[in-house]
């Protein structure tokens, strides 16, 4: 017997919850510094925070075990260009993403990233996370340094981007933050940002949560705050029966984060840049299908017949052998690699690939579907590191790919690998798998945007501080998300050590536990979680897609409010569980309403937002070459203007390396 | 047939998301308490293997099949739709297979690198 089906059928009757539900207790947790959100950037804030000698507290919506986009496992850690074998420095690096999205990212989190990368990465070694081919079973490979052993992806001449055993990265960082006394709370969906006197725009002096399974409420009070939660999944799209097993975001991405912070008066930009929603989860089980891109960066591509498809560097033209896919081509320095958070690449930074006109090449019948990957016309060492190392260790690829895999008999010494069999178009990106072109055009994802903050990670609020891969303006992935996490956590520390003792407003606690249990005390006959989210995804499909106007940007933030006042107000929650799911839309709802006011104030198309506005088409004038930090005041948004580069702009100095060193608490 | 039949709702997509082997699982529950997305619930008969209540919440990282004391008291189960589309080719012999085939070949016994 595994499922709720069967059990009821068995037995003849329901199974009661099984948790103890207390929806009236009221738990106090008094603490120096709280982190919101227990992925692998929130564990790092919460470690470095704890090591400072602090009191830490973590508030997980999961459990902080495994839990988080990137608490399913790493192959490859970008960035590293501190490793004794780089030849890339933090400001080649920095500058070529900055240069890449021509200054849309915060080139300051970047340089903070480039510049502690490696050292985050030593300190997961040392927790128990394997970065080195100690074993030697790589030896003498041509992406492996015999020396220190480490082995590289991409670019085997620049040696940055790290390759890494981290199937169990989350596992490791969970046990030091326990080892450390970090106070996890697992099972929490927070509810709001507490602030002094209960304004927006004031100190940020704590939160509160409801654990969902006792539905039991918590206020958090601390003297420094630090945001590390993920993305907003759910915003666009919400088809979980579908997507879920293809995503590389969880059920919890709602967007808490940026939405706490926006209530309570933080400042975000960019929130007005969206993609085409690519990896969506119109897809297949990530990673179990032939492709060509990052872990498997380099694997030969066979047609049905075993013709193999080319590969072109950055500049289109032809790589003649296997070795040449993983070097930088005549007028590259180095190769960034793929998975940073960008959205461009200049060809001077761009990754070897697939030949870009396989869809016309297919539909001309010159390559026959189904493709497959060829992995054994690879060296052993560099087959072995693909399907072995790299799948095995990256997120959700151990047990869903690895393990399944070979125990279904598939072996790449002797296999070829399907891909799916897709419109050509769908070829024209080497990751397969994720097969963008499945996904409905009128599905986007955020990208890009997320707290604005300063060279500390510190927002425009006293005491709130970001450490986070996605909601994290000039944040990235995996490892950005770690070493962000780091940085926050050491600055919110040394903040709580001098901050006065935080005093929370009774009048907001209150407002906030009678608002968070609403849905408990609704009729029966209201709506369920699932029915609001996919409204609200269909409200911003329709109103917030890739063509805006005014009107349509105004109609779907009257939609939002409708949907708040009248469906969402009269949902019911039966259990904990729907609780903490119907919390959660209003995170979705509140980052909604955030895309939509900030892409009002956007009053002309962007093309690296791939922003467009129908009534102002022309793309990238110059007057609007400018960051619209947004933000709440007493309710009303509040709009700034901010030079792309204001990092390196007075109060700041001109040099990353002077600001860094200034800021760095090293 | 001896078994009422009830009124329940349709089976959710996916079914299963992940099941148990009731001879190897003792119900420690382990798996529940990691989930991130909290799919399973105990079984309000102690010692017996959790309960399967959201599967559609289920994000497929294996998680639980790690946190597992007992190897082989729960199996990850893709869903039908990912598992039909897993296939490969013996490239001597052109012979194809598929994830969840009923008569699959003899296991790859390797073990991931490290």
């Amino acid at each position: 017997m595994s499922t709720w089906h069967e059990c009821v059928q068995r037995s003849g009757s329901l199974p009661e919850w099984p948790y103890p539900i207390d929806y009236d207790k009221e738990n106090e947790v008094v603490t120096d510094v709280m982190v919101i959100g227990g992925g692998v950037a929130g564990l790092q804030a919460a470690v470095n925070a704890a090591r400072m000698g602090v009191k830490v507290a973590v508030l997980e919506r999961g459990h902080a075990k495994r839990s988080g986009a990137g608490g399913a496992g790493v192959d490859h850690w970008h960035g590293a260009v501190t490793n004794p074998c780089s030849k890339v420095t933090p400001e080649m690096y920095t500058n070529a993403c900055y240069e890449s999205m021509r200054g849309w990212t915060g080139g300051h989190v970047r340089y903070i990233i480039t510049r502690e990368s490696w050292d985050t990465l030593l300190e997961c070694e040392k927790m128990g996370v394997q970065i080195r081919d100690v074993r030697d079973e790589f030896k003498r490979a041509e992406f492996r340094d015999d020396r220190t052993k480490l082995m590289f992806a991409y670019d085997y001449r620049s040696r940055h981007v790290i390759r890494v055993w981290g199937y169990n990265i989350k596992v490791k960082l969970y046990e030091e933050a326990k080892r450390l006394g970090v106070n996890i709370f697992n099972r929490m969906m927070p509810t709001s940002l507490l602030t002094s006197g209960g304004k927006q725009g004031r100190r940020v002096i704590g939160a509160t949560a409801v654990n969902t399974r006792t539905g039991e409420f918590y206020v958090f009070r601390s003297k420094a705050t630090v945001i590390a939660t993920g993305g907003a999944g759910r915003l666009f799209d919400f088809s979980p029966e579908v997507t879920s097993s293809s995503s590389m975001g969880n059920m919890n991405s709602s967007g808490a984060g940026e939405a706490l912070g926006w209530k309570a008066g933080a400042e975000l930009v960019c929130m007005e840049g969206s993609g085409p929603g690519r990896l969506s989860g119109y897809a297949y089980a990530p990673y179990s299908m032939a492709n060509a891109h990052n872990t498997y960066h380099g694997t030969p591509i066979v047609d049905a017949e075993g013709k193999e498809v080319p590969w072109v560097d950055a500049f289109n033209r032809p790589i003649k052998d296997q070795p040449g896919r993983f070097l930088p081509s005549e007028g590259q320095n180095f190769i960034l690699g793929e998975g940073i958070g960008i959205s461009r690449y200049l060809e001077q930074f761009r990754n070897n690939d697939l030949t870009h006109d396989l869809p016309e090449r297919i539909r001309r019948g010159e390559f026959k579907l189904p493709l497959y990957a060829d992995l054994t016309r690879l060296t052993e060492a560099e087959r072995r590191c693909i399907f072995g190392m790299m799948v095995g260790n990256e997120g959700k690829t151990r047990v869903p790919i690895y393990d399944t895999m070979t125990k279904a008999g598939f072996d790449p010494d002797k296999d070829l690998f399907q891909a799916p069999v897709t419109l050509p178009e769908g070829y024209a990106h080497s990751n397969f798998w994720s097969t963008g072109v499945n996904t409905p055009p009128t599905i986007r994802s955020l990208g890009g945007g997320g707290f604005l903050v300063d060279w500390d990670l510190k927002t425009n609020l006293e005491g709130l501080y970001i450490g986070a891969g996605g909601n994290l303006f000039g944040g990235g992935c995996h490892g950005e998300s770690h070493t962000t996490g780091r940085y926050a956590g050491r600055h919110a520390a040394a903040y709580s050590r001098s901050a006065p003792e935080p005093v929370a407003d009774a009048k907001q606690i209150k407002k906030e536990k009678e608002s968070a249990y609403h849905a408990t005390q609704q009729s029966k006959k209201g709506n369920g979680w699932k029915e609001i989210n996919a409204a609200i995804a269909r409200i911003m499909r329709d109103y917030c897609g890739q063509y805006k106007n005014e009107q349509t940007l105004n109609l779907g933030l009257r939609l939002l409010g409708e949907l708040k006042s009248t469906e969402l107000a009269s949902a019911y929650a039966s259990n904990p569980h729907e609780l903490g799911r119907l919390l959660e839309c209003h995170s979705i709802i509140t980052v909604g309403e955030l895309v939509m006011k900030a892409s009002l104030q956007r009053k002309a198309s962007n093309s690296i937002l791939n922003f467009q506005r129908l009534d102002f088409p022309a793309v990238d004038p110059p007057e609007w070459n400018k960051l619209l930090p947004i933000r709440q005041e007493d309710n009303k948004v509040k709009i700034r203007e901010l030079q792309l580069d204001f990092h390196l702009k007075a109060p700041y100095v001109s040099s990353y390396e002077e600001n860094y060193q200034k800021h760095c608490m090293k | 047939m001896s078994e009422k039949t009830f009124m329940v709702p349709n089976p959710p997509t996916p079914n299963k998301a992940v099941e148990f082997n009731p001879d190897i699982c003792i119900g420690c529950n382990l798996c529940v308490d990691v989930c991130p997305t909290d799919v399973m619930m105990p079984n309000p008969e102690k010692k017996m293997q959790p309960i399967v209540l959201y599967p559609e919440e289920c994000w497929f990282c294996g998680g639980c099949v790690e946190e597992c004391p007992r190897p082989g008291a729960i199996t990850m189960l893709h869903p039908t739709q990912q598992r039909i589309s897993v296939n490969w080719k013996r490239k001597d012999t052109g012979e194809l297979y598929r994830l969840g085939m009923m008569n699959p070949p003899p296991p790859n016994t390797r073990p991931p690198s490290g």
